[in-house]
């Protein structure tokens, strides 16, 4: 019985502000399976390592055959086809190619580095926006923004249109917690919420398509590529993937980050000396506390064995990214918060094909909003620790960050 | 006594290593990184600090990286004096003494040769002295050739289509030249790769509008009345009009200094067990002198035993940092070279990747996506277990191979994949020109992930 409720009080909401010991207890078992139907539990650096680049793992859902419910790999919340998070090689590939034909090397080498200096601008403005206030809810007036504008200024969301489209975003993501899933009502608001966003999307890709601009919707519609072109529903989706994935995930990484910061404040105090240590320190944040907990949605095409484990086809695999960021196999003294380590490959981003699309852009802006937080809050301290965090045990971070300080520098 | 040499060889000991390039750097470092606080002596022939030498076939040639600033970056100190310019030109084992061209001396407690290879020039002397005459190793090789495709030829002629000569053929049309590239083997890459990936290769370079030739040698260069050369003569008659030709033909390793020194170093290198050290031309292993990085060839236990030489980025890295290890370890300390060779290439905006020794490889089967997207996984297989893997644009799935050489996975490839094509259900022959066959043997296998514990299990055969 020792195991039964393990997995159970991780999703437990009371345990979401220290899951570590938690995760620790995980490894004693690499490969977990408590129930009938449930999921595999992979909790060690090199096993996830190894899965995440095995071509018998598979992201589609259409592959699972276990039965069971699985609270935290519900069907991907759109009513558009699949975007390529949940789908394999070759389509996989083909889409996620013709998305980063606007986003990266080898196309667009400069576009993320391009937006450095209006990065720089929205959280100059975000922090003058505290004004004479001493306390502010870091989530709510910092982190939670910030990246909400970047992405629309990527996509070439108008920046008048901003305030709906992120009342939009708003139930879709609260839609995402699987304690929120339970709830019919907020289901159908995030259904609603949905729909009107695509609609909406759909009116500004017509848009783009008659004049395209120099955002990412524009290029998406526009590329005739060697891989062709995106349907309308192809963009649509890519378009809602990469606002949900693209926010969301780093609201958890700056306030983890903050919160981090508080907690280790000779770090704080170094990086106000040092800017460019924001470098280091964001890598090992994406270690020690991920903002992307575990990977719920993989499955198997085939038996596969690890440690000795058999995994039948069609089960339900979860990869606990955080855990495998503990594992002391791989890291030494894995608990401490050590941006000076020489080794921080860390798993907060995962890795194989489906490592983070946005990565590069995350850790601009949580280099940046780290950064600038510690230049310009005079004696920072935290209100309350730990924090309120959301439900969400995937997407793990705190509701509110209340922070005091002296003033502005 | 042996306990005792060490910590006075750790303390105050004299190490010299003779390369100053990728492996003797990141031998330094990992002398330094251990604990080693004695004399430290790099001897290198070119009157450079250490450089990275991949962009010199690639972003070099394309004016997108200079080809007098790719530095290594350092990852220490390393506190050492440099003899940078003068090569080494003899060594004396008993005396523990290298001698330099410019006639001085150096002595050494241990001795890391880590010399390297050089550009295999056009064998027929006259000719290779013609103006417009390349080949490409070094940074000023790099620095002259971007100079010249610059200042626009008529046509380019290279002659080897390996990883090398691809690269190059490669960032000639990126820059819109004219090429002819004159390959002995019926394709591109084929004595890397085989000839099933050969033949892709040879796609892309039709598609990139390349005029490849194969089966042919060139025989002959000719030059104009002040000596530039006008047109090269291959072996099926037809002569190529070109006024710039790089010769690609792999290269040669750096041993010739050893000569009579009583090290087993030849034309193949200079052969050393799988902790690094050296052998005397007598096949005994040396006590105080050690290899690392193109220049050596080491049994590898998974791949029968073969004494390797790898002429990869990697390696010399991986080697480099056991043989300094092994330098100042006592013998129970010390660690195997046990590094699965891995490469990559980029040539016609596609990356190519592999892992193991393809070449070993009989059979191979398409595991993930097609040869005809360009976009796929091939395994290679030699006595039923997997050998090797490459990769088209597909490099993100190696590491699953690499774990399934090491562990002698069975082959052919049974299981499903996200992206198993019916063409890739069965193995066909990999097609290598010339198929080295090792006697059949006891398995060995490999585990363990950092170098600190990875093992090999040894299988008796039955």
């Amino acid at each position: 019985m020792t195991h039964a409720s393990l997995l159970r009080q991780i999703t437990d909401y009371a345990n979401r502000a220290n899951p570590y010991p938690l995760y620790e207890e995980l490894r004693k078992t690499p490969v977990l399976h408590e129930e009938e139907g449930g999921p595999y539990v992979i909790s060690s650096y090199w096993d996830i390592e190894n899965l995440l680049h095995d071509p018998r793992i598979s992201s589609d859902a259409s592959n699972v055959t276990a039965a069971g419910d699985d609270e935290l790999s519900g069907p991907e919340a759109t009513g558009l086809p699949p975007s390529f998070i949940r789908l394999d090689p070759p389509e996989h590939d083909r889409l996620r190619r013709m998305a980063n034909s606007s986003f990266g090397p080898p196309h667009r080498p400069h576009r993320i580095e391009s937006m450095r200096p209006e990065l720089e601008r929205i959280v100059t403005e975000l922090i003058d926006g505290f004004g004479d206030a001493r306390q502010i809810d870091e989530v709510d007036q910092f982190a939670y923004p910030f990246p909400v504008t970047v992405i629309c200024r990527l996509l070439g969301v108008p920046r008048e249109d901003e305030p709906r489209f992120r009342s939009w975003v708003d139930p879709i993501v609260a839609g995402l917690d699987p304690d929120a899933r339970t709830g019919a009502q907020s289901q159908q608001t995030a259904q609603e919420a949905r729909l009107q966003l695509g609609m909406y999307l759909n009116g500004l890709v017509e848009q783009r398509a008659r004049e395209p601009r120099d955002d990412m919707l524009s290029d998406l519609v526009n590329s005739h590529g060697p891989d062709g072109t995106m349907t309308t529903m192809e963009v649509l989706s890519t378009a809602v993937l990469l606002l949900i994935a693209g926010h969301e995930t780093t609201v958890n990484l700056i306030t983890n980050g903050m919160l981090t910061l508080l907690r280790h404040p000779e770090y704080l105090e170094r990086l106000r000396a040092d800017p460019g240590l924001s470098v280091k320190i964001i890598e090992e944040l994406l270690r020690y506390e991920p903002p992307v907990q575990l990977l719920p949605q993989r499955t198997c095409i085939t038996d596969i064995d690890v440690r000795g484990v058999t995994i039948p086809k069609g089960s339900r695999i979860w990869l606990v990214l955080a855990a495998g960021n503990r594992d002391p196999e791989r890291f030494k003294d894995p608990d401490r918060f050590d941006p000076d380590r020489e080794d921080i490959e860390h798993l907060g981003f995962g890795s194989g094909i489906h490592s983070c699309f946005g990565a590069p852009l995350a850790r601009l802006e949580a280099q940046i909003a780290l950064s600038e937080l510690a230049r310009r809050l005079e004696n920072p301290r935290l209100v309350e620790d730990p924090p309120p965090y959301r439900p969400n045990a995937v997407l793990r971070g705190p509701r509110h960050l209340n922070i005091t300080f002296d003033g502005l520098r | 006594m042996p306990a005792d040499y060490l910590d006075w060889l750790r303390r105050e000991g004299r190490i010299v290593i003779v390369g100053a390039s990728l492996a003797g750097l990141r031998a330094a470092e990992t002398l330094r990184a251990e604990g080693f606080a004695g004399e430290l002596t790099l001897i290198g022939d070119e009157p450079y600090e250490p450089y990275d030498r991949p962009p010199l076939s690639k972003a070099v040639l394309l004016g997108k990286a200079d080809p007098l600033h790719t530095e290594l970056p350092r990852r220490r100190e390393i506190d050492a004096k440099w003899r940078l310019g003068v090569p080494a030109s003899a060594l004396d084992m008993t005396a523990k003494r290298v001698r330099l061209a410019d006639g001085d001396e150096v002595e050494y407690d241990r001795l890391l040769i880590a010399t390297g290879v050089r550009a295999r020039p056009w064998p027929k002397e006259a000719e290779a002295q013609l103006d417009g005459v390349f080949v490409v190793r070094t940074r000023g090789d790099a620095a002259a050739l971007y100079r010249r495709l610059k200042a626009g030829p008529r046509r380019v002629l290279i002659i080897g289509a390996g990883f090398a000569g691809s690269e190059i053929a490669s960032a000639c049309r990126e820059m819109g030249l004219a090429v002819t590239v004159a390959e002995r083997a019926g394709g591109p890459l084929v004595g890397a790769l085989g000839g099933v990936i050969g033949s892709v290769s040879a796609e892309l370079y039709h598609e990139n509008g390349v005029d490849l030739r194969t089966g042919v040698m060139v025989t002959g260069l000719e030059g104009d009345s002040v000596g530039r050369v006008k047109a090269a003569h291959l072996s099926d008659g037809s002569v190529v009009e070109t006024d710039l030709v790089v010769v690609s033909l792999g290269s040669m390793r750096n041993t010739e200094w050893l000569t009579g020194s009583g090290l087993g170093a030849g034309p193949r290198g200079i052969a050393c067990d799988a902790g690094c050290r050296a052998f005397d031309f007598r096949g005994i292993v040396t006590d105080d002198i050690f290899v690392a990085g193109d220049v050596a060839r080491s049994p590898h236990a998974l791949f029968g035993y073969q004494f390797l030489s790898l002429e990869h980025w990697g390696n010399a890295v991986a080697q480099a940092e056991i043989a300094a290890h092994n330098m100042i370890s006592p013998s129970s300390d010390r660690r195997p070279h046990l590094w699965v060779p891995a490469f990559w290439s980029s040539q016609f905006r596609v990356n190519i990747k592999s892992v193991g020794v393809p070449p070993m490889g009989e059979q191979i089967m398409i595991t993930q996506g097609s040869l005809a997207e360009r976009r796929f996984v091939g395994v290679y297989g030699f006595q039923g277990r997997i050998i090797a893997a490459v990769s088209f644009d597909n490099t993100r799935w190696l590491e699953f191979y690499q774990r399934e050489i090491e562990r002698g996975a069975p082959f052919p490839v049974e299981y499903p994949t996200v992206d198993r094509r019916p063409e890739g259900r069965q193995p066909v022959p990999a097609d290598f020109p010339d198929p080295s066959l090792p006697t059949h043997g006891p398995t060995v296998t490999l585990s363990g992930y950092s170098p600190t514990d990875r093992q090999l299990v040894f299988t008796p055969a039955h």
